[in-house]
């Protein structure tokens, strides 16, 4: 009994986010007209997956007490990767998803190398790297457009039968059926879920939260710092790179984007830091920050279906949107922050 | 002799970074200046109309950037700039006639003390407080204009500030010099001043000195709010009328500029002398570039290359 409500407490930023999200995408999913099903969830997974990857990739640096702003720009750069190699053959589709995965785990590793051997701090040496890669993504796509060969598109975006006939199988049958209409999207946030939860069991994962917690200690505990921090930021740009690529496959085209690129990277550590992840480092998971992006996305679901006519209804411009983005945002990082009230010790908010 | 010497303690004050960038300004002009004279047999970027013209644009940013030195000093950050500038611009153009100056300004100051409560009361990084404040301004001017550029423009004397000219020198730098003059004074001979420093160095020990480290907090990002705010109106004056977004292409070169001109990003450290040189070398190097006709994506990465560059050069960390 102890033990859980040790691991409840450890939990917090996650559950409240699990919380939220149930909360917001239920009263989502009952005022929609159609209603909870596979369709709608697969469409609206098909919204987020970009944005969860984001905040995924974001999480790792923010574990070890850093920050990367360069996971839009990766992402973007993956995008015009992707719209250049993604229209051949099956093979050379193949290789070509590889090589949009080894562009963003180089550029991950490009900044792990600055922060880890060139001693910069994260913050600006990924605000500078993030220019390069959206430099070079703009001499790959100065204008938006691109292909993508339509099976893998449909087969990426649509749903698990979809994929195993363009993986050249049959379809699910007999008892397992049911899971013939689970939405590919829901499945690839499951995988990247997945590696995450195997990473941060490895002596890597949990050194990225001991150097987080504190850099002196992990050091003197023999935590070998700079290749956790390596793997970190090489991580984050493999999932900014899942991030691209599924963009990609979604949109059809390439763009480099740069606002959109910007947007990527703020909404990111907006959602990181609604999903429990401390800023300061050591304490959260990427699993929360994808509940983080899936609450985020969910409230501007929520917008699509108030109805007009109720009370409520001048909040279904959307021209309040972004306001109310914005004040949800502010609201839950100071509920996070009401712990400064609750300290004796005047010293100890000063971190 | 001994002018002589004491002309080399002079010297030896201006720091390291300081030199690095007015190197590399001497470096663009004269890699700019080669590549004119052999394609066009000029040399358009040493005439003082172009450098003129220059420093005319260059003190929008710089005026933004002094406002984020500020708040960088202390080892914060605010990300909240370009809505700041866009919402000051575009209600002061709203308001129109001399009651926009003080209106403009107050909206600078109002959003500053909003995100500097945030950081001094509940101890919120301010990196994603100013992110907050930024979002919900943005959805305030989005509601104000119904996300169309505003009709309204601007008001006479913000054209004569931004654009206008006094003996060929553009008026714009007129108030860069006002606003760098006055935030020199600031950080070097007031208490406010010098406590930025000290919280910037270590604010456990600034507040056990007797420092009231949230009364400074929350004055810096007052300040930076009212540059944000400054330089918004002498945008809308320069483009003769606000619009979605202008704020957005401040915010990264703001805070390179700074990071540029040798300020520590965790605080503490950095002279004004280097984000003047820092701003006037990244504006100079855009300019210099668009002119030679790089296309945007190569402009792009020498941009990031540059600031890493630079950083390797004298912005490492000690090892630890």
């Amino acid at each position: 009994m102890k033990d859980l409500r040790l691991r409840l407490r450890q939990n917090q930023g996650l559950l409240i986010a699990l919380a939220l999200f149930v909360l917001l995408y239920g009263a989502y999913s009952l005022a929609h007209p159609t209603g909870f099903s596979a369709t709608l969830i697969g469409q609206n997974a098909n919204e987020s997956l970009v944005l969860v990857a984001a905040a995924m990739a974001q999480t790792f640096p923010v574990l070890t007490g850093g920050l990367d702003l360069s996971v839009g720009a990766i992402i973007t750069l993956v995008n015009c990767v992707g719209s250049h190699v993604l229209a051949g053959s099956a093979v050379q589709n193949a290789l070509g998803v590889l090589l949009c995965l080894a562009v963003g785990t180089a550029a991950g590793f490009c900044n792990g190398c600055l922060v880890v051997y060139g001693r910069l701090q994260p913050i600006i040496a990924t605000l500078a790297s993030a220019t390069i890669f959206a430099g070079i993504a703009l001499f790959l796509r100065p204008t938006p457009g691109g292909q993508v060969d339509d099976h893998l598109a449909f087969a990426a975006t649509f749903d698990l039968n979809e994929l195993l006939s363009a993986l050249g199988a049959a379809p699910l049958r007999g008892p397992l059926a049911f899971l013939g209409d689970t939405p590919s999207p829901l499945i690839w946030m499951l995988l990247v879920a997945a590696i995450w939860s195997y990473y941060r069991r490895t002596r890597y994962g949990l050194g990225a939260y001991a150097v987080g917690a504190s850099q002196e200690a992990a050091f003197m505990s023999g935590v070998r710092i700079q290749r956790v921090k390596l793997v970190a930021y090489t991580l984050s740009g493999l999932f900014a790179a899942v991030g691209g690529l599924y963009l990609t496959l979604q949109t059809n085209s390439g763009s480099a984007d740069i606002p959109q690129s910007g947007a990527y990277t703020l909404n990111s550590i907006a959602s990181v830091v609604i999903g429990g992840t401390s800023l300061y480092g050591g304490v959260g998971g990427a699993i929360g920050s994808l509940f983080g992006a899936l609450v985020l996305r969910s409230i501007a679901f929520n917008f699509r279906v108030l109805d007009e006519t109720s009370s409520l209804g001048f909040f279904a411009n959307p021209l309040y949107q972004p306001l109310f983005e914005g004040l949800i945002l502010l609201g839950a990082v100071c509920a996070g922050a009401l712990w400064v009230l609750r300290v004796k010790n005047k010293l100890e908010v000063f971190r | 002799m001994r002018a002589l010497l004491a002309l080399k303690g002079r010297v030896g004050l201006v720091d390291k970074p300081t030199w690095y960038t007015l190197l590399s300004i001497g470096v663009v002009l004269v890699v700019g200046s080669i590549s004119t004279l052999v394609t066009q047999g000029t040399l358009s970027f040493l005439h003082p109309s172009y450098i003129l013209q220059q420093l005319q644009i260059a003190a929008f940013l710089g005026i933004a950037a002094t406002g984020m030195m500020i708040v960088i000093l202390l080892g914060h950050i605010d990300l909240s700039l370009p809505w700041v500038l866009t919402a000051s611009g575009m209600l002061s153009a709203g308001l129109g006639g001399w009651l926009a100056l003080p209106c403009g300004l107050a909206i600078g100051a109002l959003a500053g003390l909003v995100n500097g409560l945030g950081v001094a009361f509940l101890r919120v990084p301010s990196m994603i407080f100013t992110l907050g404040t930024n979002t919900v301004l943005q959805g305030l001017m989005v509601l104000y204009t119904g996300g169309f550029s505003p009709r309204s423009e601007a008001p006479h004397w913000m054209e004569v500030l931004a654009v206008g000219k006094v003996l060929a020198i553009p008026n714009s730098l007129f108030v860069w010099i006002v606003v760098g003059a006055a935030a020199t004074f600031l950080l070097k001979k007031t208490v406010l001043g010098r406590t930025i420093y000290a919280i910037g160095n270590g604010e456990q020990a600034a507040y056990l000195s007797g420092v009231r480290t949230r009364g400074v907090l929350i004055s810096a990002f007052v300040l930076s709010g009212v540059c944000a705010a400054i330089t918004g109106m002498l945008l809308v004056g320069y483009s003769h009328k606000a619009f979605q977004a202008m704020g957005n292409e401040y915010l990264m070169p703001a805070i390179a500029a700074v990071v540029i001109g040798g300020t520590n990003i965790m605080g503490g450290r950095g002279t004004y002398l280097g984000t003047v040189l820092g701003t006037i070398l990244i504006v100079l190097q855009q300019s210099v570039l668009s002119v030679l006709q790089m296309p945007e994506g190569g402009r792009q990465i020498i941009y990031g290359a540059v600031i890493i560059a630079m950083l390797l050069v004298y912005g490492r960390q000690q090892e630890g």
